[in-house]
């Protein structure tokens, strides 16, 4: 396993490598000199020139990418050509809010689509699987961006239950200190009842809407990964030993069961930090998506670049942790 | 999204290409809807207004009445014709985009798994790469650094379906280069051209076609959402994605709540149709369904 481990990280390299060449060169495409786009619209010569001779622009090709390459090694993505702040220190004030937001979300997604996957895989046929797989393809079909429109709409004008945007209400962020940057948790730890039940109250509509598609997404792959093992010899012979059929499911099949699942959410959650940019827009919520999205619209390079960056770091390993994951659900993998 | 493993690959390529023809298309229960969508490409003949010049600016964010099916939206422009229109190219980014991913992928799939060697390991690892973004991540890069237009969105789009079709390609290429039929090509002096183009594309077009209807359902949301990021298709041109962020942006999404609901619909039941048909077609391709 530890073998098995270093050769996965080695393999990592080429593919980090990779998204940074990719980045580099998806900059130097930009119409026009960089420096000029860099540097803003409002930049005075002076500083268009600076600039060029600060990111190393009058430099050969290769150059410019090992000294880009040499930044990234130091956390040096630059500064926000609109606030000047340096985009690491975004970065860091920011991924708490939008790894919140997806894990309450892919834990709605397994909480809810694992029983509805079980379920429809053992009423196969029936009546409630037909209603779970047709929900599920709707789920599937549906884009995030107008569902959370909807949401709002519903449970926020017209039912005035939940919150339309933002972390916190303002009348309790005076009474509350965030510490972790994951507010559930810093509620918790300062024992703040009003403001655990604030926070959630927040989270629940943007949590939603990220997670129907994985939800929808992880009912299916359940059921198809159930109704296989269900089909299998062992099963049969735990029935006919007379064991429950609740046993049944949810000890012997369902275990079993769980290998193609886990990649399934494996690869959702890595999906979903993606798909948090419309998300976070449309209930403005203060994370890396949000960010990316007001760097777009100001076409504030380094922030696009940054955020990307990180995303897709985050998404490789996210990936690696979900292939060695296998060995711990599973321990008749043998890794070579 | 690989929907076939290696294996299944090779027992539903290696059978008939005639299965085509069956396509499952009238039995399909998708059919209905997915025609009733080539209505959109009748937009110019049949419009009863103009989406780009018709506004009636006393008739702003009307609510769904006799005159205006669907209402108007804030410049007062009759919603149903703009969605209509919209529909019109949401369709043609999403064909285009997976056209052309599928047929890039496709060339370099096949490519990599006949010659393998350096091809194969260069290509996988540009595949890895694309694959290491977040498609929607990456499409956004690709517009914001192209500038955003109806094009860069269909190349942004066509570039996320890459790494799909070339690792499907080179899986069905993997298992067919060894199959009898392959060799006995090879041992008449065929070219490697010929081999690939007469033989193996032929044999591994039917899932390559399944995944493409089924992309065409991702490549409208994601062609959708980078409309709502207000980088698809820019003013006059209406679409689908772009009216549901006009909406918002102008902050009358929740005010007039049908000039949100009507767009976002149709792009729901759009990526259903073809959805729908994928799987239809998938059922219908498979000879273990």
């Amino acid at each position: 396993m530890p073998q098995y481990i270093l050769k996965r990280l080695l393999g990592l390299v080429p593919v980090l490598f990779g998204i940074t060449l990719a980045v580099f060169l998806l900059l130097r495409f930009i119409p026009g000199d960089p420096a000029i786009v860099l540097a803003g619209e409002r930049a005075t010569p002076d500083q268009i020139a600076n600039l060029r001779e600060q990111l190393g622009l009058n430099k050969p090709l290769l150059l410019q990418y090992f000294a880009f390459l040499g930044h990234l090694l130091k956390l040096d993505f630059g500064h926000s050509i609109i606030s000047g702040i340096p985009v690491i220190d975004e970065i860091r004030s920011r991924w708490a809010a939008t790894f919140e937001l997806a894990i309450a979300a892919i834990l709605g997604a397994i909480g809810l689509g694992i029983p509805a996957g079980v379920g429809a895989a053992v009423h196969k046929n029936r009546a409630a699987d037909h209603l779970l797989m047709s929900s599920s393809l709707i789920g599937v079909s549906l884009p995030v961006y107008w569902l959370g429109l909807l949401l709002i709409y519903l449970f926020s004008i017209v039912l005035k239950w939940l919150p339309p945007s933002g972390r916190l209400s303002v009348e309790i962020g005076f009474s509350f200190r965030p510490m972790t940057g994951f507010y559930i948790l810093d509620a918790l730890l300062q024992v703040n009842p009003g403001a655990l039940v604030d926070v959630l109250s927040h989270l629940i509509l943007p949590a939603l809407t990220l997670g129907t598609i994985p939800l929808a997404i992880v009912a299916r792959m359940t059921r198809s990964a159930m109704l296989e093992v269900l089909s299998q010899d062992y099963i049969r012979t735990a029935r006919a030993k007379g064991l429950p059929d609740r046993g049944v499911i949810f000890r012997h099949a369902l275990k079993n069961a769980l290998l193609p699942i886990s990649t399934t959410i494996g690869v959702q959650f890595g999906t979903l930090l993606g798909g948090a940019i419309l998300t976070e827009t449309i209930f403005s919520w203060p994370g890396i998506g949000s960010w990316i999205y007001d760097g777009i619209l100001a076409r504030d390079y380094p922030v696009v670049q940054g955020g990307v960056v990180f995303v897709a770091i985050v998404f490789v390993l996210i990936n690696l942790l979900v292939d060695l994951s296998y060995a711990w659900i599973d321990p008749r993998i043998q890794f070579r | 999204m690989d929907i076939f493993s290696h294996k299944d690959a090779a027992t539903f390529s290696a059978n008939r290409p005639p299965a085509f023809l069956k396509i499952y298309l009238w039995q399909n229960r998708a059919s209905v809807d997915d025609r009733s969508f080539l209505l959109a490409l009748l937009a110019p003949i049949l419009r009863p207004y103009d989406p780009a010049i018709d506004r009636d600016y006393l008739a702003r964010l009307v609510a769904p009445s006799a005159a205006h099916w669907f209402g108007t939206d804030g410049l007062g422009r009759d919603l149903l014709v703009l969605v209509w229109y919209g529909t019109r190219t949401s369709l043609l980014i999403s064909l285009i985009s997976v056209g052309l991913g599928a047929s890039v992928g496709l060339c370099f799939g096949l490519a990599a798994g006949y010659f393998r060697g350096w091809l194969e390991v260069t290509i996988g690892w540009v595949t890895d790469i694309l694959l290491a973004f977040p498609s929607i991540l990456l499409a956004i890069a690709i517009v914001t650094v192209t500038s955003p237009s109806l094009q860069s969105v269909m190349i942004a789009v066509s570039v996320v379906q890459i790494p799909i079709y070339i690792r499907l390609a080179r899986s069905v290429v993997l298992s067919l280069r060894e199959q009898e039929f392959i060799q006995a090509a090879k041992a008449l002096g065929a070219t490697p051209m010929r081999v690939i183009l007469r033989h193996i594309l032929p044999a591994s077009l039917a899932p390559l076609v399944v995944q493409a209807t089924l992309s065409i359902g991702t490549a409208t949301l994601e062609a959708a959402g980078l409309g709502f990021l207000g980088l698809g298709a820019q003013p006059p041109t209406p679409e689908l994605g772009t009216m549901l962020s006009d909406a918002f942006k102008g902050g009358y999404s929740l005010s007039a709540p049908w000039t949100t609901l009507f767009p976002g619909l149709v792009i729901t039941l759009m990526v259903l149709a073809f959805n729908l048909l994928g799987d239809g077609l998938r059922d219908g391709l498979d000879p273990r369904s």
